[in-house]
């Protein structure tokens, strides 16, 4: 969790300080356009204000030789007045055409100029200094213009940098138009170098002159001076760059860049302009660093304050988060060590108020709810098992009073039986019996209690106590479910019943007489012929209301013809796939079985039953009784 | 067995100076009896001179027995005047002037012609509307003077041309500042100083000489035939000195254009490096074209017969002088 608070704070940190250093680098830079072109434009100003006024000089030259006549020595006290009148002036020229002035002289060019503080004349023009071809003459002569020339080194001057101003001046005959000359202006552009040079910007920013040609006039890197152009010095830098800076500069474009300067090898912001009358152009070039070193400045503090706050919150977000995770720490081991089953483990003392108290608090009634809960489980279970032990006892007298000893009449010859009761996992309520009335009657009974548990079974020890004592010779089997029934319903406030069948054989004959209390009915499984549900006999269940009347119903047994009794635990005994054993299941079994003993019969089809259940646990039990008529 | 290394360490250095003066020895012989020369490029220090000047910087004349003074040409120094005078004993000519001179009769000889392609061009703005020679027509064109006008003299009568021809100075500015509509210009020089005021290659229109089958050879070097007469072995020394000057020159490019550097900062000159730089790489194009298989300083009897063919059609010769009589090759790079 600290991380990620850490990871967002980190996040707008960073947000914050970009944001900052932009906008206070915006700032900056639009303060520095602002001066830097300033400067630029007041520079620019200031030497086109010496520049025009040179040019007022060489077109007032120009006006006097238009518009007056002239002699050698008149234009030579003019070209001496232009010089010494115009300190910036170095020398004044005007050159005729050939033989223009003077028909026997192809070269006239009157030239005075300053030499070491004295104004000398000289004439200009001979078969080595052809200045037809020079171009202050030429230019300005096919352009019918005048024109600043590219500045030149003054030859042998001692380095002085010099630009010439030359004016065409023509003669007007007829209406027409004839050049005769250019008249010149030399300035010294020395005050131009120095005056650049003095152009500082911060530290090292410094002010720099190209000319038309993009010739280096002024720069602080004196080898360049006069030797490159702009261009050159692109090409030896492989700058396209600064190529075209150059030409946007010497277009007579105006602009605020950022962009190198390759003589110093810095980058920085150049604001250039140019001089209108030259078609010059001043740069002034900030280096980068130097511009931004406020900035810099600036962001280091923002930075540190930054970083510093930036820790102090790191170590808040650690002291916060541990006092909230340690006790949530102890809370969580604590709790294991309560998982794992330690009720009596200590919680934490709580020491705040907070929502980890709360919690704390909470997980000390979670344990105390938790420690009730299973003391009271541990008893409910102990009551429970020993009232399934108590059960379990019940179940074992309830199956002991079933007669248990086959055959139960090893010397009576005309009779054999064999019963088998499978119990269910609970007390069920099947019960049989079978005993002898008289010497000749044998009375056997099979009989279901409704529900199960503990009333089913004493319900079903108290019908076989009754049916035992009710039979008594001669009396018949519908008269004993009669009496047995009433004697049940009396005192029945638990409406429970049982379903019932009672036959007596009479042993001598193999005849039977029966009534049925809403029981199964048996089958007859003679040793010829078909099997067979025996007759119905009208009657109900037993118990459940008094005056319930039974109809006695009668059947045969021929030698060694068996009845097979059973309850519907055995047809309804079910499948893992929830099917019935049914009664159709049983007749088809029952054939297999139609030889055999009775115990065969019982065991035989227990096995079956077995075998279609697969061991799925049972809900009632599975008991049979069968009987086989032995005599005759 | 240390003292015995020791002492063979110590024999070291004086054995390499023996080394070292063995080996000078030709040199410094022949050193008490060098020949005095002097020699006159066409023009002030520049790379299209460099074999000569790196030949004398790396003393190749000295070791070729020559004591060579080089006279540094310029505006006030024409190389024909000054050879024709005898002021000079070599000197760099350009072909046609090399006929003419000769044929006017100043026995002048060719001793290896260096140049083999024409650098002379015509340099106009797109801007102008000249795209092809024919647009030219009309228009102000500035050329300069003398043996320069030749080439495109022939060029206009090609095409049938008739163009105002203003004389042009050593400055480009005229054609810059739009006094004129084509300027010529030196491939080597003047078109790389115009590409140097911020015009780019593509806003200029080019017409080489050498792509209008006007390819005349330019720089060669001459002597006057007495010299040659009297003393060729001076002569085939001074010409296989300067071809291992260009050669050494081309190898060693940066070298070479720190020596001419040199000379025009010491004579005050505008000296920008690349353009020197660029000037050197040109010149090696026309010296050695990529279509040539000739050596270097041969001069075939066909560019010989073809210029002079086209002089005298200008009538600037009236007869053409003998190639035999004209070329006296020292067949310089057979046996270098």
């Amino acid at each position: 969790m600290s991380a990620l608070i850490l990871t967002f704070a980190t996040a707008i940190f960073l947000v914050i300080f970009g944001y900052n250093y932009l906008f206070s680098r915006d700032l900056v830079l639009k303060c520095a356009e602002e001066s830097a072109l300033n400067l630029t434009d007041s520079s620019v100003n200031k030497i086109e204000t010496v520049l025009t006024s040179l040019e007022k000089s060489c077109q007032n030259l120009v006006f006097l030789l238009e518009n007056t006549p002239q002699t050698e020595e008149s234009i030579g006290r003019i070209l001496e007045l232009v010089v010494s009148n115009n300190k910036d002036i170095f020398g004044s020229a005007v050159a005729f055409e050939p033989f223009a002035f003077d028909e026997s002289r192809k070269f006239f060019a009157p030239y005075v100029y300053v030499d070491k503080g004295a104004i000398k004349k000289q004439y200009l023009g001979n078969s080595s200094y052809n200045y037809f071809l020079m171009d202050w003459y030429q230019i300005p002569k096919e352009l019918k213009k005048p024109i600043w020339s590219e500045p030149y080194f003054d030859e042998g001057g001692g380095n002085i940098i010099m630009a010439t101003y030359s004016a065409p001046f023509y003669k007007t005959e007829g209406g027409e138009k004839r050049f005769l000359g250019i008249a010149t202006v030399d300035v010294s552009l020395d005050w131009l170098k120095k005056m650049v040079s003095e152009i500082h910007m911060y530290k090292t920013g410094f002010g720099f002159l190209l000319s038309r040609n993009g010739t280096v006039v002024t720069h602080p890197v004196e080898s360049a001076i006069m030797n490159e152009t702009i261009f050159s010095v692109a090409e030896a830098r492989k700058s396209t760059k600064m190529r075209e800076v150059g030409r946007s500069m010497i277009n007579g474009g105006r602009g605020f860049i950022h962009t190198e300067s390759p003589m110093i090898g810095k980058a920085g912001w150049l604001s250039y302009a140019p001089l209108p009358s030259s078609g010059w152009s001043l740069g002034v070039f900030i280096p980068e660093d130097e511009l931004t070193a406020d900035l810099y400045s600036l962001n280091r503090i923002v930075a540190v304050l930054g970083g510093s706050g930036f820790i102090v919150l790191l170590l808040v977000i650690i002291f916060i988060s541990d006092s909230i995770t340690k006790p949530l720490r102890a809370l969580s081991e604590k709790t294991q060590d309560i998982a794992s089953g330690n009720l009596d483990a200590d919680l934490p003392a709580v020491k705040y108020n907070d929502e980890v108290g709360r919690l704390t608090r909470d997980f000390t009634s979670m344990r105390e709810a938790l420690r009730t809960y299973i003391a009271q489980l541990t008893e409910a279970t102990a009551a429970k098992e020993r009232i399934e032990s108590e059960l379990r006892i019940a179940r074992d007298i309830q199956m002991g009073t079933l007669p248990k000893i086959f055959p139960p009449f090893p010397d009576d010859q005309a009779v054999d039986l064999y019963a088998i009761i499978e119990p269910a996992r609970e007390v069920g309520g099947d019960f049989y019996d079978f005993f002898n009335v008289d010497d000749d009657h044998l009375c056997f009974v099979i009989g279901d209690v409704s529900g199960k548990g503990v009333p089913a079974s004493l319900f079903m020890a108290i019908t076989k106590t009754l049916i035992k004592v009710t039979a008594a010779p001669d009396l018949p089997p519908d008269e004993i479910l009669t009496r047995v029934n009433n004697l049940l319903a009396e005192d029945n406030e638990a409406c429970m019943f049982v379903t019932i069948f009672l036959g007596i054989l009479d042993k001598r004959t193999g005849e039977i007489e029966y009534a049925n209390g809403g029981h199964n009915l048996p089958i007859l499984t003679p040793r010829k012929g078909e099997l067979r549900f025996i007759e119905k006999s009208k009657g109900t269940v037993v118990g459940a209301m008094e005056g319930t009347v039974f109809q006695r119903g009668t059947l045969k047994l021929d030698c060694d013809d068996c009845l097979f009794l059973y309850t519907d635990g055995v047809t309804e005994a079910e499948s893992a796939a929830a099917k019935f054993f049914s009664d159709q299941r049983l007749l088809d079994d029952l054939h297999e079985f139609q030889q055999s003993t009775p115990k065969e019969m019982a065991l035989g089809i227990m096995e079956k039953v077995k075998s279609f259940t697969q061991g799925a646990p049972q809900s009632d039990d599975i008991t049979m009784m069968i009987l086989q008529f032995t005599g005759e | 067995m240390n003292t015995t290394r020791r002492r063979i360490l110590a024999i070291l250095p004086l054995l390499a100076v023996l080394i070292g003066i063995l080996c000078a020895w030709p040199g410094a012989a022949a050193g008490r009896d060098l020949k005095k020369a002097s020699f006159l490029p066409a023009w002030l220090p520049q790379a299209q001179f460099a074999g000569y000047y790196v030949a004398y910087e790396k003393g190749f004349y000295r070791d070729h027995g020559i004591d060579l003074t080089i006279i540094p040409g310029g505006p006030s120094h024409p190389s024909d005047w000054y050879l024709g005078q005898g002021l000079t004993e070599f000197a760099i000519l350009w072909l046609p002037r090399g006929i003419q001179m000769r044929s006017s009769g100043t026995p002048v000889v060719n001793l290896a012609q260096i140049v083999q392609r024409s650098g002379l061009m015509l340099v106009a703005k797109k801007s102008s509307g000249i795209k092809s020679p024919e647009d030219m027509n009309g228009k102000k064109i500035s050329t300069w003077g003398g043996g320069f006008q030749i080439q495109p003299n022939a060029l206009f009568k090609k095409y049938g041309l008739s163009v105002e021809i203003i004389p042009q100075s050593s400055s480009v500015n005229l054609f810059l500042r739009g006094g004129v509509d084509v300027a010529s210009a030196m491939w080597y020089n003047e078109y790389h100083t115009i590409l140097n005021t911020g015009i780019n290659p593509d806003e200029l229109t080019t017409f080489f000489f050498s792509d209008f089958d006007l390819n005349f050879p330019e720089d060669g070097i001459y002597t006057l035939e007495r010299v040659y007469k009297k003393d060729p072995s001076l002569c085939c020394a001074f010409v296989r000195a300067s071809l291992e000057g260009w050669r050494y020159a081309f190898a060693h490019s940066g070298e070479a254009v720190d020596i001419l550097m040199s000379y025009r900062e010491k004579m005050g000159l505008p000296a920008s490096r690349v353009h020197q730089e660029w000037m050197l790489r040109k010149i090696e194009e026309l010296i050695e074209p990529n279509y040539s298989k000739r050596k270097i300083g041969v001069l075939s009897e066909a560019d010989y017969q073809r210029v002079s063919a086209s002089l005298e059609k200008e009538q600037m010769i009236e007869t053409t002088p003998p190639f035999s009589s004209f070329y006296k090759s020292c067949d310089a790079d057979s046996k270098k």
